[in-house]
């Protein structure tokens, strides 16, 4: 019985909640969808910028990069969130100028289960071949050479990989595609690949948990995800030839020296930087240059300035990498172009 | 069905309209169901067009699941599809008839219920929470004890050869057999108890002991109701996903070991669908949606030609 009274107060509580916020709204509602993976820093922002700005109100649905893009296009939304950036298809399909924001970045770690759970210093083309299927054994090698010291046993390697799609593989296909020639022919770059092998959990809790439970098998996961549960992560190699830890430091750097073109759209994996990190990638927010509504695009670019300056400082607290200064200052002059 | 004549209950002869009312009322909740499942398929179809013009018929039977080359097939999914459902009802249904058997014969009084609100229980657990169960308690043990057992006895058929990973067809069709059991248990239940006690007494008296009399007079009396209890268990198993999509290893390949990962038509479409930004990609997930809707639809119908070729007679009803 007593559930149940509680149940029923409760939804008479969201009730009056609801119907309160309907009627202290002359405030105004901006709409926004997509991506999941940059979800948690958005929240935070809507709420810390609903104590600078109480007259808006942010509603984001984290319904996957696809259906941030999707309805953008369709300006079903305000604006749209995407972890990889737009291809050329679907940018062409805009009814108007559809600019780029990158917001924030991640990385995703390689991160295994070995006896001990030694720290690993791993390159590019080996995490190819072991996702390839052509490396097989821990001992092979291509990873032993590498590691001087450890122990490494003679054990099959079990891959995990994401089976949903998903930013962090999107971030992984694409460093493999561009360190290894014959990822890019037989694999290649998406959300979701046709995988050569291995066998796939769902979201970063699915590929952990298999982790976890199988003895020899490596994988991939966010950087974020890692740290808050304590995995072991290898140090990859970057293209100056450092192995390098995942750290949000690495990121920002990684992003500090990739070459970012004038549209935003850019791939950041593998950049020249010493000292980045180089399986990363960036998140944008997808806003159209001219809004419809003046009202809604002033508060949006309020918005935005906000999330620029104030924004970005929230970013490592939830283990997500902030943008460069450099890079700050390009998006805010572009910030400033939008008009409504 | 036909209006009753039992008109004397009603206070008030003369007005039929409530009769009447209630006949289309209820004529109308009926044909909802008919036009909500023409919906859905209109509206997969609606959605997989492109897919449809451009892979024609060759979708099904084609093993290719290519988001980067945009090339797609349907033939593992549907191949995991119907295994892993198989697999659930192999192990779901000899258990449920079984336990339903010892509810309505065997068990004393006092223990009856009990077990049966338990086994109702497992059907109110959300189905993530199994998927969890699944990969940290069942996979393990599934692993280092049942299939270790399974390859060494067994390992001689092609069923139990390869490596064992753990997530695998085998854990996805006992992880779907668990969820389908307490429906089968429970229909299965109704289905005995409502076998007439004039059959079970006229087996005594004939001297049959008590197996003789459940074997001959209660479970030939109830197969087809039992039967159908199997079919509504194997509807569920068809659809289910997230559990599935957590123990099944999600890999799209049609091998012959259960050891080995497989993937579900359910599966692929709740881990693709919200990243999936081409229109292709999209359209041939639609039409995986409408490819599980008819294998749905042709495992149903194929269930009700076996159920007449077990009975012989159409004129007895399913429960």
């Amino acid at each position: 019985m007593l559930p149940n009274k509680a149940k029923c107060l409760a939804l008479l509580g969201g009730v009056l909640a609801a119907l309160s916020a309907a009627t202290a709204s002359a405030q105004m509602l901006i709409n926004g969808a997509g991506a999941t993976f940059p979800f948690p820093i958005y929240s935070k922002w809507f709420n810390e910028y609903a104590k600078v700005d109480p007259s808006v109100q942010f509603n984001y649905q984290s319904i996957g990069s696809g259906g941030g893009q999707k309805q953008i296009l369709s300006e079903t939304v305000d604006f749209g969130a995407s972890d990889g950036p737009m291809s050329d298809d679907n940018l062409a399909r805009a009814p108007r100028t559809l600019w780029h924001f990158p917001t924030v970045a991640g990385a995703d770690v390689i991160t295994y289960n070995l006896p001990g759970n030694p720290k690993l210093k791993i390159d590019g083309p080996t995490i190819a071949g072991i996702f390839l299927g052509t490396i097989t054994k821990w001992n092979d090698p291509a990873i032993s050479g590498r590691n001087p010291g450890v122990n490494l046993p003679d054990m099959d390697i079990v891959v995990i990989h994401r089976s949903d799609g998903s930013g962090t593989t999107y971030i992984f296909t694409d460093y493999l595609s561009k360190v290894s020639p014959a990822w890019k022919e037989k694999v290649g770059k998406g959300t979701s690949v046709s995988w050569p092998s291995g066998i796939g959990g769902k979201g970063n809790e699915g590929v952990s948990g298999q982790i976890k439970q199988v003895p020899g098998s490596v994988g991939y996961i966010e950087l974020a995800y890692a740290k808050q549960n304590q995995l072991a992560y290898a140090d990859v190699k970057n293209s100056a030839g450092n192995y390098i830890t995942p750290s949000i430091e690495s990121v920002t750097e990684a992003l500090a020296t990739a070459d970012i073109p004038d549209d935003f759209r850019f791939s950041m994996v593998n950049p020249p930087g010493a000292q980045a990190y180089p399986i990363s990638g960036a998140t944008w927010l997808l806003v159209y240059a001219e809004q419809k509504d003046h009202a809604k695009g002033e508060k949006l670019v309020q918005f935005l300035k906000w999330a620029y300056s104030d924004g970005e400082k929230l970013a490592p607290g939830l283990n997500y990498a902030p943008l460069p200064d450099a890079l700050i200052k390009r998006a805010l002059e572009r910030v400033q172009s939008i008009k409504y | 069905m036909s209006t009753p004549s039992s008109t004397s209950i009603l206070p008030a002869p003369g007005s039929r309209f409530p009769n009447i009312a209630f006949k289309w009322a209820a004529g109308l909740a009926a044909a909802m169901i008919i036009v909500l499942i023409i919906l859905v398929g209109w509206e997969l179809y609606a959605g997989s067009r492109l897919s449809l013009s451009k892979f024609g018929a060759g979708f099904l039977w084609s093993s290719e699941w290519d988001p980067v080359a945009e090339k797609y097939g349907a033939l593992p999914f549907i191949f995991g599809t119907l295994v892993s459902s198989l697999l659930a009802l192999l192990i779901a249904v000899p258990l449920g008839v079984a336990t339903a058997l010892f509810l309505t014969e065997l068990a004393p009084m006092r223990m009856r219920q009990p077990i049966t609100m338990a086994i109702e229980m497992l059907a109110a657990v959300p189905s993530v929470i199994f998927g969890l169960w699944g990969i940290f308690v069942l996979i393990p043990w599934l692993r280092d004890h049942l299939f270790v057992w399974l390859k060494h006895t067994l390992g001689f058929l092609p069923l139990f050869q390869g490596p064992i990973y753990g997530v695998s067809m085998l854990a996805a069709g006992v992880i779907i057999a668990i969820m389908i059991l307490p429906i089968v248990t429970s229909i299965s239940r109704e289905i005995l108890r409502s076998v007439p006690n004039l059959q079970r007494e006229a087996a005594y008296a004939l001297g049959a002991t008590r197996w003789e009399v459940l074997r001959i007079a209660v479970l030939s009396y109830a197969r087809r109701g039992l039967f159908g209890a199997a079919i509504l268990g194997l509807g569920r198993a068809l659809g289910e996903t997230m559990a599935v999509t957590m123990v099944i290893g999600n890999r799209p390949q049609i091998s012959a070991s259960l050891f080995a990962p497989g993937y579900t038509l359910a599966s692929v479409i709740a881990n693709e669908f919200t990243e999936a930004t081409t229109d292709l990609y999209l359209s041939s997930l639609f039409e995986l949606g409408l490819v599980l809707l008819a294998v749905t639809i042709l495992v149903n119908i194929a269930a009700q030609i076996m159920l007449k070729g077990i009975t012989g007679s159409v004129s007895s009803k399913v429960a």
